[in-house]
Protein backbone atom coordinates (compact mmCIF):
# COMPACT_ATOMS: atom_id res chain seq x y z
CA UNK A 1 0.00 0.00 0.00
CA UNK A 2 1.18 3.04 -0.78
CA UNK A 3 2.57 6.18 1.38
CA UNK A 4 -0.94 8.24 0.18
CA UNK A 5 -3.07 5.70 0.92
CA UNK A 6 -2.70 4.93 3.87
CA UNK A 7 -2.77 8.47 4.60
CA UNK A 8 -6.18 8.67 2.44
CA UNK A 9 -7.27 5.71 4.81
CA UNK A 10 -6.94 7.26 7.99
CA UNK A 11 -8.47 10.13 6.90
CA UNK A 12 -11.09 8.50 6.38
CA UNK A 13 -10.39 6.70 9.78
CA UNK A 14 -11.19 10.38 11.42
CA UNK A 15 -13.81 11.82 8.84
CA UNK A 16 -16.01 8.41 10.70
CA UNK A 17 -15.10 9.15 14.10
CA UNK A 18 -16.75 12.92 13.17
CA UNK A 19 -19.82 11.59 12.33
CA UNK A 20 -19.69 9.40 15.02
CA UNK A 21 -19.35 12.02 17.78
CA UNK A 22 -21.69 13.77 16.76
CA UNK A 23 -24.06 11.30 16.82
CA UNK A 24 -22.85 10.46 20.48
CA UNK A 25 -23.52 14.52 21.42
CA UNK A 26 -26.73 14.26 20.77
CA UNK A 27 -27.29 11.62 23.69
CA UNK A 28 -26.54 12.44 27.61
CA UNK A 29 -25.37 9.05 27.99
CA UNK A 30 -22.96 9.09 25.31
CA UNK A 31 -21.96 12.65 24.94
CA UNK A 32 -18.52 12.89 26.95
CA UNK A 33 -17.09 9.44 24.89
CA UNK A 34 -18.28 11.12 21.24
CA UNK A 35 -15.95 14.14 21.89
CA UNK A 36 -13.10 11.68 23.26
CA UNK A 37 -13.60 9.44 19.90
CA UNK A 38 -13.66 13.08 17.58
CA UNK A 39 -10.47 14.69 19.69
CA UNK A 40 -8.69 10.87 19.19
CA UNK A 41 -9.80 11.24 15.16
CA UNK A 42 -8.16 14.72 15.10
CA UNK A 43 -5.28 13.44 16.79
CA UNK A 44 -4.71 10.61 13.66
CA UNK A 45 -5.51 13.44 10.86
CA UNK A 46 -2.94 15.32 11.98
CA UNK A 47 -0.02 13.25 12.95
CA UNK A 48 -0.63 11.63 9.43
CA UNK A 49 -0.75 14.81 7.93
CA UNK A 50 3.03 15.18 9.37
CA UNK A 51 3.83 11.95 6.91
CA UNK A 52 2.00 13.71 3.57
CA UNK A 53 3.95 14.89 0.49
CA UNK A 54 2.62 18.03 -0.97
CA UNK A 55 4.00 18.99 -4.61
CA UNK A 56 5.55 16.06 -4.73
CA UNK A 57 7.93 16.76 -1.52
CA UNK A 58 7.67 16.03 2.11
CA UNK A 59 6.23 18.67 4.37
CA UNK A 60 8.65 22.06 4.53
CA UNK A 61 8.83 23.73 8.03
CA UNK A 62 7.53 20.89 10.14
CA UNK A 63 9.82 23.31 12.71
CA UNK A 64 7.48 26.24 11.97
CA UNK A 65 4.25 24.11 12.54
CA UNK A 66 5.78 22.43 15.24
CA UNK A 67 6.28 25.95 16.99
CA UNK A 68 2.77 27.53 15.93
CA UNK A 69 1.27 24.40 17.55
CA UNK A 70 3.12 24.46 20.68
CA UNK A 71 1.69 28.66 20.96
CA UNK A 72 -1.56 27.33 20.27
CA UNK A 73 -1.71 24.56 23.19
CA UNK A 74 0.08 26.44 25.31
CA UNK A 75 -2.79 29.46 25.25
CA UNK A 76 -6.01 27.42 24.48
CA UNK A 77 -5.36 24.60 27.15
CA UNK A 78 -5.06 27.29 30.39
CA UNK A 79 -7.91 29.45 28.50
CA UNK A 80 -10.21 26.53 27.88
CA UNK A 81 -9.60 24.71 31.53
CA UNK A 82 -9.91 27.43 33.81
CA UNK A 83 -11.77 29.95 32.45
CA UNK A 84 -15.42 29.94 35.01
CA UNK A 85 -18.82 27.90 33.43
CA UNK A 86 -21.03 31.23 33.02
CA UNK A 87 -18.22 32.50 30.87
CA UNK A 88 -18.28 29.61 28.98
CA UNK A 89 -20.78 31.01 25.73
CA UNK A 90 -18.51 33.57 25.08
CA UNK A 91 -15.08 30.77 24.79
CA UNK A 92 -17.12 29.35 22.51
CA UNK A 93 -17.87 32.13 20.33
CA UNK A 94 -13.99 32.87 20.35
CA UNK A 95 -12.61 29.51 19.58
CA UNK A 96 -14.99 29.27 16.86
CA UNK A 97 -13.98 32.53 15.90
CA UNK A 98 -10.24 31.96 15.17
CA UNK A 99 -11.08 28.44 13.30
CA UNK A 100 -13.05 30.69 10.60
CA UNK A 101 -9.67 32.84 11.35
CA UNK A 102 -7.65 29.67 10.11
CA UNK A 103 -9.91 28.88 6.97
CA UNK A 104 -9.63 32.00 5.97
CA UNK A 105 -5.71 32.42 6.03
CA UNK A 106 -5.90 28.90 4.62
CA UNK A 107 -7.99 30.10 1.42
CA UNK A 108 -5.63 33.17 1.01
CA UNK A 109 -2.60 31.31 0.85
CA UNK A 110 -3.64 28.76 -0.65
CA UNK A 111 -4.43 31.68 -3.56
CA UNK A 112 -1.21 33.19 -3.01
CA UNK A 113 0.29 29.25 -3.47
CA UNK A 114 -1.41 28.68 -7.24
CA UNK A 115 -1.55 32.12 -8.59
CA UNK A 116 1.14 31.88 -10.69
CA UNK A 117 -0.41 28.13 -12.01
CA UNK A 118 -3.87 30.00 -13.53
CA UNK A 119 -6.02 27.82 -11.64
CA UNK A 120 -9.75 27.38 -13.20
CA UNK A 121 -12.27 29.28 -12.35
CA UNK A 122 -13.83 27.39 -9.94
CA UNK A 123 -10.67 26.70 -7.92
CA UNK A 124 -10.62 30.72 -7.48
CA UNK A 125 -14.21 30.44 -6.20
CA UNK A 126 -13.54 28.27 -3.61
CA UNK A 127 -10.66 30.20 -2.21
CA UNK A 128 -12.94 33.54 -1.96
CA UNK A 129 -15.99 31.96 -0.39
CA UNK A 130 -13.50 30.26 1.90
CA UNK A 131 -11.86 34.04 2.77
CA UNK A 132 -15.53 35.38 2.69
CA UNK A 133 -16.94 33.46 4.96
CA UNK A 134 -14.11 32.50 7.31
CA UNK A 135 -13.59 36.25 7.76
CA UNK A 136 -17.30 36.96 8.10
CA UNK A 137 -17.23 34.25 11.01
CA UNK A 138 -13.97 35.72 12.61
CA UNK A 139 -15.43 39.24 12.85
CA UNK A 140 -18.60 38.24 13.90
CA UNK A 141 -17.59 36.45 16.27
CA UNK A 142 -15.10 38.85 18.21
CA UNK A 143 -18.54 40.73 18.42
CA UNK A 144 -20.21 38.11 19.63
CA UNK A 145 -17.64 37.57 21.92
CA UNK A 146 -17.19 41.24 23.28
CA UNK A 147 -20.90 41.12 23.27
CA UNK A 148 -21.15 38.26 26.11
CA UNK A 149 -18.11 39.59 28.19
CA UNK A 150 -19.43 43.11 28.29
CA UNK A 151 -16.58 44.68 26.61
CA UNK A 152 -19.25 46.53 24.53
CA UNK A 153 -22.74 46.82 25.57
CA UNK A 154 -25.29 43.29 25.11
CA UNK A 155 -27.96 44.75 23.41
CA UNK A 156 -28.29 45.46 19.69
CA UNK A 157 -26.35 48.01 17.87
CA UNK A 158 -29.17 50.18 15.53
CA UNK A 159 -28.72 53.14 13.53
CA UNK A 160 -30.83 54.45 10.74
CA UNK A 161 -30.00 52.67 7.19
CA UNK A 162 -28.75 49.78 9.16
CA UNK A 163 -30.17 46.76 6.82
CA UNK A 164 -29.90 48.79 3.53
CA UNK A 165 -25.89 49.43 4.43
CA UNK A 166 -25.27 45.49 5.53
CA UNK A 167 -27.50 44.61 2.28
CA UNK A 168 -24.90 47.00 0.09
CA UNK A 169 -21.76 45.33 2.13
CA UNK A 170 -23.17 41.90 0.88
CA UNK A 171 -22.99 43.12 -2.62
CA UNK A 172 -20.11 44.84 -2.79
CA UNK A 173 -18.60 41.36 -1.40
CA UNK A 174 -20.49 39.40 -4.25
CA UNK A 175 -19.24 42.03 -6.98
CA UNK A 176 -15.73 41.84 -5.76
CA UNK A 177 -15.69 38.32 -6.14
CA UNK A 178 -17.19 38.11 -9.46
CA UNK A 179 -14.44 40.54 -10.73
CA UNK A 180 -11.47 38.81 -8.85
CA UNK A 181 -12.98 35.55 -10.97
CA UNK A 182 -12.19 37.50 -14.15
CA UNK A 183 -8.85 39.22 -13.14
CA UNK A 184 -7.26 37.19 -10.54
CA UNK A 185 -5.69 40.19 -8.58
CA UNK A 186 -4.27 39.49 -5.68
CA UNK A 187 -4.62 43.09 -4.27
CA UNK A 188 -8.02 43.30 -4.78
CA UNK A 189 -8.47 39.69 -2.85
CA UNK A 190 -7.17 41.81 0.33
CA UNK A 191 -9.87 44.56 -0.13
CA UNK A 192 -12.62 41.63 -0.43
CA UNK A 193 -10.69 40.47 2.87
CA UNK A 194 -11.13 43.68 4.49
CA UNK A 195 -15.03 43.96 3.65
CA UNK A 196 -15.72 40.78 4.89
CA UNK A 197 -14.43 41.81 8.31
CA UNK A 198 -16.97 44.76 8.24
CA UNK A 199 -19.49 42.50 6.65
CA UNK A 200 -19.18 40.29 9.79
CA UNK A 201 -19.22 42.67 12.48
CA UNK A 202 -21.97 44.91 10.38
CA UNK A 203 -24.25 41.39 10.85
CA UNK A 204 -23.64 40.98 14.33
CA UNK A 205 -24.04 44.40 16.13
CA UNK A 206 -27.88 44.57 15.49
CA UNK A 207 -28.08 41.16 16.99
CA UNK A 208 -28.00 40.91 20.76
CA UNK A 209 -28.73 40.04 24.15
CA UNK A 210 -30.92 36.84 24.56
CA UNK A 211 -30.27 36.36 20.65
CA UNK A 212 -25.77 36.37 20.93
CA UNK A 213 -26.25 32.51 21.77
CA UNK A 214 -28.07 31.83 18.49
CA UNK A 215 -26.06 33.64 16.42
CA UNK A 216 -22.51 31.64 17.66
CA UNK A 217 -24.69 28.90 16.20
CA UNK A 218 -24.71 30.08 12.97
CA UNK A 219 -21.25 31.66 12.80
CA UNK A 220 -20.06 27.99 13.90
CA UNK A 221 -22.13 26.66 10.74
CA UNK A 222 -20.18 29.25 8.78
CA UNK A 223 -16.91 28.32 10.00
CA UNK A 224 -17.66 24.85 8.80
CA UNK A 225 -18.76 26.01 5.66
CA UNK A 226 -15.24 28.05 5.38
CA UNK A 227 -13.56 24.68 6.07
CA UNK A 228 -15.52 22.83 3.73
CA UNK A 229 -14.37 25.19 0.85
CA UNK A 230 -10.55 25.21 2.29
CA UNK A 231 -10.77 21.27 1.22
CA UNK A 232 -12.16 22.12 -2.26
CA UNK A 233 -8.80 24.07 -2.90
CA UNK A 234 -6.89 21.81 -1.12
CA UNK A 235 -8.39 18.55 -2.07
CA UNK A 236 -8.87 16.99 0.84
CA UNK A 237 -11.87 14.73 1.19
CA UNK A 238 -10.78 15.38 5.36
CA UNK A 239 -11.85 18.93 5.48
CA UNK A 240 -15.36 18.80 2.82
CA UNK A 241 -16.54 16.14 4.81
CA UNK A 242 -15.95 17.78 8.17
CA UNK A 243 -17.05 21.20 7.27
CA UNK A 244 -19.83 20.09 5.61
CA UNK A 245 -20.82 18.14 8.37
CA UNK A 246 -20.42 21.57 10.81
CA UNK A 247 -22.03 23.11 8.65
CA UNK A 248 -25.56 21.37 7.76
CA UNK A 249 -25.66 20.78 11.33
CA UNK A 250 -25.02 23.81 12.78
CA UNK A 251 -27.46 25.96 10.44
CA UNK A 252 -30.11 22.68 12.02
CA UNK A 253 -29.10 23.30 15.66
CA UNK A 254 -29.29 27.02 14.77
CA UNK A 255 -33.00 26.50 13.66
CA UNK A 256 -33.53 24.28 16.50
CA UNK A 257 -32.52 27.41 19.28
CA UNK A 258 -34.95 29.91 17.98
CA UNK A 259 -37.82 27.61 17.90
CA UNK A 260 -36.77 26.63 21.53
CA UNK A 261 -37.41 31.12 21.94
CA UNK A 262 -40.37 30.73 20.06
CA UNK A 263 -39.11 32.69 17.46
CA UNK A 264 -38.02 32.37 13.61
CA UNK A 265 -34.05 32.67 12.44
CA UNK A 266 -34.86 35.31 10.02
CA UNK A 267 -36.92 37.62 13.81
CA UNK A 268 -33.61 36.31 15.53
CA UNK A 269 -31.01 37.82 12.90
CA UNK A 270 -32.82 40.85 11.30
CA UNK A 271 -35.36 42.23 13.84
CA UNK A 272 -32.74 43.86 16.23
CA UNK A 273 -34.57 42.13 19.23
CA UNK A 274 -34.78 43.98 22.23
CA UNK A 275 -33.02 47.15 21.78
CA UNK A 276 -36.09 49.36 22.80
CA UNK A 277 -36.21 48.78 26.55
CA UNK A 278 -39.68 49.06 27.04
CA UNK A 279 -39.40 48.33 31.27
CA UNK A 280 -39.11 51.34 33.19
CA UNK A 281 -37.44 49.94 36.20
CA UNK A 282 -39.50 51.34 38.72
CA UNK A 283 -40.96 49.82 41.76
CA UNK A 284 -44.42 51.93 41.32
CA UNK A 285 -46.08 52.15 38.40
CA UNK A 286 -48.36 54.76 36.79
CA UNK A 287 -51.40 53.20 37.39
CA UNK A 288 -50.35 53.01 40.60
CA UNK A 289 -49.68 49.55 41.18
CA UNK A 290 -46.43 48.71 42.83
CA UNK A 291 -44.23 45.88 43.90
CA UNK A 292 -44.05 43.92 47.33
CA UNK A 293 -40.67 43.72 48.46
CA UNK A 294 -40.50 41.33 52.05
CA UNK A 295 -37.09 40.14 53.72
CA UNK A 296 -35.27 36.77 53.60
CA UNK A 297 -36.75 35.93 56.43
CA UNK A 298 -40.29 36.51 55.29
CA UNK A 299 -39.58 33.79 52.67
CA UNK A 300 -37.20 31.35 54.98
CA UNK A 301 -40.50 30.85 57.11
CA UNK A 302 -42.53 30.52 54.37
CA UNK A 303 -40.52 27.54 52.97
CA UNK A 304 -40.91 26.04 56.61
CA UNK A 305 -44.56 26.10 55.81
CA UNK A 306 -44.68 24.84 52.59
CA UNK A 307 -44.82 20.95 51.08
CA UNK A 308 -43.63 21.97 47.25
CA UNK A 309 -41.29 24.27 46.68
CA UNK A 310 -40.01 24.72 42.99
CA UNK A 311 -36.79 26.95 42.11
CA UNK A 312 -36.66 28.60 39.03
CA UNK A 313 -33.20 29.77 38.07
CA UNK A 314 -32.08 31.90 35.51
CA UNK A 315 -28.67 33.58 34.75
CA UNK A 316 -28.39 36.02 37.77
CA UNK A 317 -27.88 32.65 39.94
CA UNK A 318 -24.71 31.71 38.04
CA UNK A 319 -23.73 35.47 37.90
CA UNK A 320 -24.02 35.33 41.74
CA UNK A 321 -22.23 31.78 42.08
CA UNK A 322 -25.44 31.39 43.85
CA UNK A 323 -25.88 27.83 43.06
CA UNK A 324 -23.91 25.96 45.66
CA UNK A 325 -25.58 27.97 48.31
CA UNK A 326 -29.31 26.64 46.43
CA UNK A 327 -28.42 23.12 46.60
CA UNK A 328 -28.09 23.72 49.98
CA UNK A 329 -30.98 25.17 50.66
CA UNK A 330 -32.60 22.50 48.40
CA UNK A 331 -31.14 19.81 50.57
CA UNK A 332 -32.16 21.41 53.75
CA UNK A 333 -35.56 21.79 52.71
CA UNK A 334 -35.85 17.55 51.61
CA UNK A 335 -34.48 16.98 54.76
CA UNK A 336 -37.20 18.89 56.44
CA UNK A 337 -39.75 16.78 54.13
CA UNK A 338 -40.46 19.21 51.82
CA UNK A 339 -40.13 18.63 48.25
CA UNK A 340 -37.49 20.39 46.01
CA UNK A 341 -37.95 21.08 42.33
CA UNK A 342 -35.79 23.11 39.30
CA UNK A 343 -37.77 23.75 36.85
CA UNK A 344 -34.99 24.34 33.64
CA UNK A 345 -35.90 26.94 30.62
CA UNK A 346 -34.22 25.72 27.98
CA UNK A 347 -33.10 28.97 26.86
CA UNK A 348 -32.52 29.64 30.26
CA UNK A 349 -28.45 31.21 31.18
CA UNK A 350 -26.76 32.04 28.21
CA UNK A 351 -27.14 29.25 25.79
CA UNK A 352 -29.74 26.52 25.77
CA UNK A 353 -28.45 23.83 28.74
CA UNK A 354 -26.36 26.37 30.00
CA UNK A 355 -28.35 26.19 33.00
CA UNK A 356 -28.22 22.21 33.63
CA UNK A 357 -24.25 22.27 33.07
CA UNK A 358 -24.06 25.05 36.03
CA UNK A 359 -26.27 22.84 38.38
CA UNK A 360 -24.73 19.92 37.76
CA UNK A 361 -21.36 20.98 38.42
CA UNK A 362 -23.14 22.10 42.09
CA UNK A 363 -24.16 18.26 42.50
CA UNK A 364 -27.70 19.33 42.09
CA UNK A 365 -28.77 15.38 41.74
CA UNK A 366 -30.30 15.18 38.07
CA UNK A 367 -33.32 13.92 38.86
CA UNK A 368 -33.99 17.59 40.77
CA UNK A 369 -34.02 19.12 37.32
CA UNK A 370 -37.19 19.29 35.33
CA UNK A 371 -37.72 20.23 31.86
CA UNK A 372 -40.25 23.14 31.31
CA UNK A 373 -43.07 20.59 30.42
CA UNK A 374 -43.28 19.08 33.56
CA UNK A 375 -42.26 22.02 35.56
CA UNK A 376 -45.84 23.69 34.46
CA UNK A 377 -48.01 20.75 35.90
CA UNK A 378 -45.85 20.42 38.74
CA UNK A 379 -45.82 24.22 39.60
CA UNK A 380 -49.85 23.77 39.44
CA UNK A 381 -49.52 21.87 42.84
CA UNK A 382 -46.56 24.02 44.18
CA UNK A 383 -46.51 26.63 47.04
CA UNK A 384 -43.63 28.32 46.33
CA UNK A 385 -41.88 29.33 43.44
CA UNK A 386 -38.76 30.80 43.83
CA UNK A 387 -37.36 32.78 40.93
CA UNK A 388 -33.52 33.25 41.18
CA UNK A 389 -31.82 35.61 38.66
CA UNK A 390 -34.61 35.06 36.19
CA UNK A 391 -36.82 37.22 34.46
CA UNK A 392 -37.58 37.09 30.58
CA UNK A 393 -38.56 33.14 31.16
CA UNK A 394 -41.31 33.71 33.36
CA UNK A 395 -42.68 36.74 31.55
CA UNK A 396 -45.96 36.48 31.34
CA UNK A 397 -46.46 39.01 28.47
CA UNK A 398 -45.38 36.23 25.97
CA UNK A 399 -48.57 34.08 26.84
CA UNK A 400 -51.02 37.25 26.83
CA UNK A 401 -49.72 40.25 24.96
CA UNK A 402 -49.26 40.14 21.50
CA UNK A 403 -47.70 43.63 21.18
CA UNK A 404 -44.67 41.90 23.45
CA UNK A 405 -41.92 41.41 21.67
CA UNK A 406 -40.93 37.84 23.33
CA UNK A 407 -44.77 36.94 22.26
CA UNK A 408 -44.70 32.75 21.73
CA UNK A 409 -42.00 32.41 23.59
CA UNK A 410 -42.63 28.99 25.78
CA UNK A 411 -42.40 30.09 29.62
CA UNK A 412 -42.49 28.73 32.65
CA UNK A 413 -45.47 29.40 34.33
CA UNK A 414 -43.94 30.95 37.76
CA UNK A 415 -47.68 32.68 38.15
CA UNK A 416 -49.26 28.65 39.09
CA UNK A 417 -47.84 28.62 41.98
CA UNK A 418 -49.77 29.66 45.51
CA UNK A 419 -46.54 32.02 46.17
CA UNK A 420 -44.09 33.55 43.34
CA UNK A 421 -41.06 35.03 44.92
CA UNK A 422 -38.51 36.96 43.34
CA UNK A 423 -35.20 37.03 44.38
CA UNK A 424 -33.57 40.39 42.24
CA UNK A 425 -30.75 42.36 42.16
CA UNK A 426 -32.67 45.69 41.12
CA UNK A 427 -35.65 46.20 39.34
CA UNK A 428 -33.33 46.37 36.22
CA UNK A 429 -35.39 44.23 33.37
CA UNK A 430 -33.54 41.26 31.80
CA UNK A 431 -31.62 40.09 28.78
CA UNK A 432 -34.53 40.85 26.71
CA UNK A 433 -35.10 44.34 28.07
CA UNK A 434 -38.82 44.22 28.95
CA UNK A 435 -41.17 44.67 31.62
CA UNK A 436 -42.56 41.82 33.99
CA UNK A 437 -46.00 41.98 34.53
CA UNK A 438 -45.46 38.73 37.48
CA UNK A 439 -43.27 41.72 39.50
CA UNK A 440 -46.59 43.60 40.11
CA UNK A 441 -48.79 40.36 40.79
CA UNK A 442 -50.30 40.26 44.40
CA UNK A 443 -48.83 37.06 45.15
CA UNK A 444 -45.57 38.29 43.97
CA UNK A 445 -42.73 39.27 46.62
CA UNK A 446 -39.53 40.96 46.12
CA UNK A 447 -36.02 40.03 47.47
CA UNK A 448 -33.47 42.72 46.73
CA UNK A 449 -30.01 42.41 46.58
CA UNK A 450 -27.42 39.81 45.87
CA UNK A 451 -29.05 36.05 45.06
CA UNK A 452 -25.98 34.23 47.00
CA UNK A 453 -26.21 36.68 50.09
CA UNK A 454 -30.46 36.50 50.10
CA UNK A 455 -30.04 32.66 49.69
CA UNK A 456 -27.90 31.77 52.64
CA UNK A 457 -30.28 34.31 55.14
CA UNK A 458 -32.77 32.11 53.66
CA UNK A 459 -31.10 28.88 54.69
CA UNK A 460 -30.60 30.38 57.89
CA UNK A 461 -34.06 30.86 59.01
CA UNK A 462 -34.98 27.35 56.99
CA UNK A 463 -32.18 26.22 59.38
CA UNK A 464 -34.20 27.53 62.25
CA UNK A 465 -37.15 27.41 61.99
CA UNK B 1 -10.25 17.61 -13.81
CA UNK B 2 -14.07 17.56 -14.14
CA UNK B 3 -14.17 14.78 -12.41
CA UNK B 4 -12.22 15.28 -9.13
CA UNK B 5 -14.75 18.22 -8.66
CA UNK B 6 -17.73 16.21 -9.36
CA UNK B 7 -16.49 13.39 -6.97
CA UNK B 8 -15.58 16.74 -3.97
CA UNK B 9 -19.43 17.57 -4.77
CA UNK B 10 -21.01 13.76 -4.05
CA UNK B 11 -18.50 13.63 -0.68
CA UNK B 12 -20.13 17.82 -0.24
CA UNK B 13 -23.65 16.59 -0.77
CA UNK B 14 -23.84 13.18 0.93
CA UNK B 15 -22.10 15.03 4.11
CA UNK B 16 -25.38 17.40 4.05
CA UNK B 17 -27.63 14.89 4.54
CA UNK B 18 -25.63 13.03 7.27
CA UNK B 19 -25.42 16.88 9.14
CA UNK B 20 -28.44 17.35 9.49
CA UNK B 21 -30.10 13.49 9.99
CA UNK B 22 -27.42 12.66 12.85
CA UNK B 23 -28.83 15.81 15.16
CA UNK B 24 -32.32 15.66 13.99
CA UNK B 25 -32.97 14.82 17.72
CA UNK B 26 -31.27 16.37 20.53
CA UNK B 27 -32.66 17.31 23.98
CA UNK B 28 -32.10 21.32 24.57
CA UNK B 29 -29.80 20.32 27.42
CA UNK B 30 -27.22 19.13 24.89
CA UNK B 31 -27.56 21.89 22.69
CA UNK B 32 -24.66 23.39 24.17
CA UNK B 33 -22.34 20.95 24.18
CA UNK B 34 -23.31 19.97 20.53
CA UNK B 35 -22.44 23.57 19.53
CA UNK B 36 -19.14 22.91 21.43
CA UNK B 37 -17.85 19.87 20.15
CA UNK B 38 -19.05 20.48 16.60
CA UNK B 39 -16.93 23.92 16.97
CA UNK B 40 -13.73 21.52 17.78
CA UNK B 41 -14.61 19.48 14.77
CA UNK B 42 -13.93 22.40 12.27
CA UNK B 43 -10.81 22.67 13.60
CA UNK B 44 -9.74 20.06 11.49
CA UNK B 45 -8.95 23.15 9.17
CA UNK B 46 -5.57 22.12 10.90
CA UNK B 47 -4.65 20.10 8.53
CA UNK B 48 -5.28 22.37 6.17
CA UNK B 49 -3.39 25.08 7.91
CA UNK B 50 -0.08 22.57 8.28
CA UNK B 51 -0.22 21.70 4.52
CA UNK B 52 -0.54 25.43 3.17
CA UNK B 53 2.58 26.12 5.75
CA UNK B 54 4.38 22.24 4.63
CA UNK B 55 4.05 23.49 0.90
CA UNK B 56 4.99 27.53 1.64
CA UNK B 57 7.44 28.53 -0.77
CA UNK B 58 7.51 32.52 -0.09
CA UNK B 59 7.67 34.53 2.85
CA UNK B 60 4.16 35.54 2.59
CA UNK B 61 2.83 32.27 2.27
CA UNK B 62 5.28 31.09 5.64
CA UNK B 63 3.27 33.93 7.75
CA UNK B 64 0.03 33.42 6.59
CA UNK B 65 0.69 29.86 6.97
CA UNK B 66 2.21 30.21 10.59
CA UNK B 67 -0.66 32.12 11.57
CA UNK B 68 -3.08 29.89 9.91
CA UNK B 69 -1.58 26.88 12.07
CA UNK B 70 -2.08 28.63 15.38
CA UNK B 71 -5.59 29.79 14.83
CA UNK B 72 -6.83 26.20 13.83
CA UNK B 73 -4.26 25.06 17.22
CA UNK B 74 -6.42 27.19 19.15
CA UNK B 75 -9.58 25.90 17.78
CA UNK B 76 -8.84 22.83 18.18
CA UNK B 77 -7.28 22.46 21.70
CA UNK B 78 -9.40 24.84 23.12
CA UNK B 79 -12.74 23.13 21.20
CA UNK B 80 -12.01 19.43 22.48
CA UNK B 81 -10.68 20.90 26.55
CA UNK B 82 -13.97 23.01 26.71
CA UNK B 83 -16.60 20.65 25.51
CA UNK B 84 -15.16 17.74 27.81
CA UNK B 85 -15.12 19.90 31.04
CA UNK B 86 -18.96 20.62 29.73
CA UNK B 87 -19.86 17.04 29.46
CA UNK B 88 -18.33 16.46 33.00
CA UNK B 89 -20.79 17.52 34.44
CA UNK B 90 -23.44 15.74 32.96
CA UNK B 91 -21.14 12.09 34.32
CA UNK B 92 -22.77 12.18 37.77
CA UNK B 93 -26.04 11.54 36.49
CA UNK B 94 -26.65 8.36 37.76
CA UNK B 95 -29.85 7.55 39.25
CA UNK B 96 -28.88 7.59 43.45
CA UNK B 97 -25.56 9.79 42.86
CA UNK B 98 -25.63 11.30 45.81
CA UNK B 99 -24.08 14.83 46.74
CA UNK B 100 -20.59 13.61 47.53
CA UNK B 101 -18.22 16.35 46.90
CA UNK B 102 -19.37 19.38 48.77
CA UNK B 103 -16.54 21.47 47.21
CA UNK B 104 -16.78 24.69 47.60
CA UNK B 105 -15.17 26.26 44.41
CA UNK B 106 -13.50 29.43 44.53
CA UNK B 107 -15.28 31.82 42.20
Amino acid sequence: MSRETLIDLLYLFSATTFVLALKGLGSPKRARMGNGVAALGMLVAIVATFFKYVDGHALHHVGLILLAMAIGVIVAVPTARFVKMTAMPQLVAIFNGVGGGAAALVSITEFVHIKATHPATYVTLEVLLGVLIGTVSFSGSAIAFAKLQELMTGRPVTYPGQQVLNGIFGLGAVVLIVIILSTNSTPLLWVLLGLAFILGIAFVLPIGGADVPVLISLLNSFTGLAVAASGFTLGSNLLIVAGTLVGASGILLTRLMSKAMGRSLANVLFSAFGSNVTASGDTERADGRSVRSGTPEDVGVLLNYSSRVVVIPGYGLAVAQAQHVVRELAEELEKKGIEVFFAIHPVAGRMPGHMNVLLAEANVPYEQLVEMDEANSELQTADVALVVGANDTVNPAAKDDKSSPIYGMPIINADLAENVIFLKRSMRPGFAGIENELLYNPKTMLVFGDAKDTLTKILATVKNG
Amino acid sequence: MGNVLLQYATVLVLSIFVGIEIIAKVPSILHTPLMSGSNAIHGVILVGSMLVLGSANTNLEEVLGFLAVILATLNVVGGFVVTDRMLEMFKAKSPKAPAKKTDEVAQ
